[in-house]
């Protein structure tokens, strides 16, 4: 339970929540403002390639992250099928919308399909999320795995809505006010305005009364229990706010590929969203972008640069892999954690030595 | 048994109602109108001892991960990896000698050393972190995945039968009735029948060795509670590595077995982690005899859906797992 654990501490300075509960904590920190100034003219400065296979591709999978980062940092449910609640959504896209296989596709406009698809994706990520949260801790990941898994099968198998193992492809993108939004420029402001929609969402949540109730939950159901608090509810209606976060993630994903096969809601991937989680930090939000970046820039240079030292550039999934055990052996924060860990030892170098072995134990 | 029937008295109407039908299904002739609403007798009968054998196979993979489970609260993810890791052994070595007696046991031996080490190397140090414990061993299953893919590629590969398990044997079950009035009888696969026998004698001698020897008291003991096990004095990190060794060399075996009566590829480690999961939670997290059940379950689900329900025999499986989940959460035969 570590990963609990240490999002307790973070979520510890309470008297200062407390006074500043109506501001955000971004408006301070000058960090903050950069990124967000370099995200938004991030089109002056990236071309079309790493504006939409770095930049979008790391909102996306950031924003599916964020949806389990939401769960596991204050619920403490570590949920496998984010992803597979993200791919159901954008099957829903493929089948209500328009797209290449006639057969299948209803033919909304996006404006129905988009909405009908969220709804289904969050009905059906709430209904897994109340089966999982009848049992705790580690079972929880099996089930949620169990049920990415079942979906990923049964995708493979269904011919009649989910086209079998070819999927659906040359999904239609929304085309309105004379702009193309899937053309990169546009494209890209769409994501970043909903990753950032849902970032400032579960910064809010977190210090709203549901969020900190879902944090006591988090830290103690039984005494939640005793003061009267519905402890299955909250878990289930924090299932069904990040089923939606990640609804959204999977519809921009398949405006993004144009497409969604079996491949896109496989098992590994599922396990590629814990991954991004768990490297980037799931005690705050912004953890999950910085795993996604990190896994993107891996995905995308690790072949080239695996190359360049001479070895063999398809072992990526090897360094993804090391690269994760490194983070949650040392660190059970992420690169977040090591980051703070780091400012720490540089405010006080002296007191530090000491601390450094101390680990988890 | 006789409490249980005394306590539900329906549902153990049911059961034996359902045991009798099975039965009558299994050994008599049916009659046409049957066969002409459901299909031939040979089908479904080939269908079930499918089940049944894949069930053993089943069995095999997913009491090392309850036992492992129920001793150390360790959900071991990579428990797929161990599985292909040991197909690859056995193929390798059956390739090289050519015996196959002797691929399981070297593959139990190296999948064992194996999970020796995994125990005394990684989960030694995070002793009681549940969750931290079960990310590394995704971490894991990832890495040897990827090393397996690398030293074995992509290809298909498959353990050859040895001569003397080659061929179908006649079972003493009547399949139909020829016009002349000779019955037919079922041929059916003679290595699986040899490979389900053998998970059955395993399965049974784990359950004596649990019940019946001191060390598997000792096991008892540890999965009821490990603080005050180790506290009377027993060497308990000693029984987690036995343990662990024990459980990672019997999904090596597994791995042998599946790769005779299937095949050997990337992929199907996490087809078969996966195939545990469901069992566990269907048996119950930590019980052989809840693994034995589930695995039947589950294997003669797999089957007969495949062949009455083409596309949704997974959608059965799973529907299994939700039912259990919402009727008994903690599995079937789960004492908590």
């Amino acid at each position: 339970m570590s990963l609990a654990q240490d999002a307790r501490v973070a979520a510890r300075p309470a008297t200062m929540a407390q006074r500043a509960a109506r501001t955000w904590p971004e408006i301070n920190n000058p960090a903050a403002w950069v990124v967000a100034v370099i995200l938004l003219i991030m089109p002056l400065i990236a071309n079309g390639f790493f504006l939409i296979e770095i930049f979008a591709s790391t909102l996306i999978l950031g924003t599916m992250a964020l949806s389990l980062m939401f769960l596991a940092g204050y619920g403490g449910m570590v949920s496998l099928m984010q992803l597979t609640i993200a791919g159901f959504s954008a099957y829903m896209v493929a089948v209500f919308g328009i797209s290449g296989n006639a057969n299948i596709s209803l033919g909304w406009p996006w404006w129905l399909a988009v909405p009908m698809a969220l709804a289904l994706a969050t009905a059906f990520g709430t209904l897994g999320g109340a089966l999982a949260v009848r049992t705790e801790g580690i079972y929880t990941i099996m089930i949620t795995l169990a049920i990415g898994a079942a979906f990923y099968y049964f995708t493979n198998q269904n011919w009649a809505i989910f086209n079998g193992h070819t999927g659906i492809n040359t999904v239609a993108t929304p085309h309105f006010w004379g702009v193309n939004w899937r053309a990169d420029i546009p494209f890209y402001y769409v994501v970043l305005a909903v990753a950032a929609l849902c970032y400032f969402a579960v910064e809010y949540l977190s210090r709203a009364p549901f969020g900190l109730a879902l944090q006591g939950v988090r830290d103690n159901p039984r005494r939640m229990a005793a003061l009267g608090f519905n402890v299955n509810a909250h878990r289930i209606a924090a299932y069904a706010f990040a089923s939606f976060v990640a609804a959204l993630a999977g519809v921009l994903q398949v405006w993004n590929y144009r497409q969604i096969s079996p491949g896109s809601v496989s098992v590994g991937a599922c396990i590629d969203v814990l991954i991004i989680a768990v490297v980037g930090g799931i005690t705050r939000p912004i953890g999950p972008f910085i795993g996604a970046l990190i896994f993107v820039l891996l995905r995308t240079f690790a072949l080239d640069f695996l190359v360049r030292l001479g070895l063999d550039g398809n072992r990526f999934r090897l360094l993804i892999g090391l690269g994760f055990l490194a983070i949650v052996f040392w660190s059970s924060d992420g690169v977040i954690g090591l980051w703070q860990r780091w400012r720490q030892s540089q405010r006080r170098p002296a007191a530090n030595q000491p601390g450094r072995g101390r680990g988890h134990g | 048994m006789s409490r249980f029937v005394e306590r539900h008295p329906a549902w153990a109407l049911i059961a034996i109602i359902a045991v009798a039908v099975a039965l009558w299904l299994i050994f008599a002739v049916w009659p046409p109108g049957l066969e002409e609403a459901v299909g031939r007798k040979r089908v479904f009968l080939n269908a079930v001892f499918n089940g049944i054998t894949l069930g053993g196979l089943y069995f095999l993979v997913a009491s090392g991960f309850t036992l492992i489970f129920g001793l150390m609260r360790n959900v071991n993810l990579a428990h797929g990896s161990l599985y292909l890791f040991g197909g690859y052994v056995g193929y390798a070595i059956s390739t090289a000698t050519g015996s196959w007696v002797l691929s399981f046991i070297v593959a139990f031996i190296l999948t064992a050393l194996v999970g020796v080490l995994l125990q005394v190397i990684v989960f030694r140090r995070m002793e009681g972190q549940d969750l931290r414990q079960t990310m590394v061993t995704i971490g894991l299953s990832i890495v040897f995945a990827d090393l397996m893919l690398w030293a074995c590629g992509g290809d298909f590969y498959q353990v050859q039968t040895p001569n003397w398990l080659i061929g179908p044997v006649e079972l003493p079950l009547i399949t139909a009735i020829k016009s002349s009035g000779e019955p037919v009888y079922l041929r059916y696969p003679m290595v699986r029948l040899v490979i389900f026998a053998a998970s059955v004698i395993i399965g049974v001698a784990m359950w004596l060795a649990l019940n019946r020897t001191r060390i598997g008291m000792i096991i008892r003991a540890g999965v009821d509670d490990r603080d005050i096990l180790a506290a009377t004095g027993v060497r308990i990190q000693l029984v987690f590595v036995l343990v662990f060794a024990f459980g990672a060399g019997l999904a090596g075996i597994a791995g042998v077995v599946g790769g005779t009566f299937q095949s050997l590829s990337p992929g199907e480690d996490i087809r078969f982690l996966l195939a545990s999961l469901v069992v566990v939670i269907v048996g119950g997290m930590g019980s052989i005899p809840g693994a034995a059940l589930g695995a039947l379950i589950i294997g003669l689900a797999e089957q007969l859906g495949s062949v009455y329900i083409p596309t949704y025999a997974i959608v059965v499986t799973f529907l299994i797992m939700v039912l259990v989940l919402a009727i008994r959460p903690q599995g079937l035969l789960a004492r908590r």
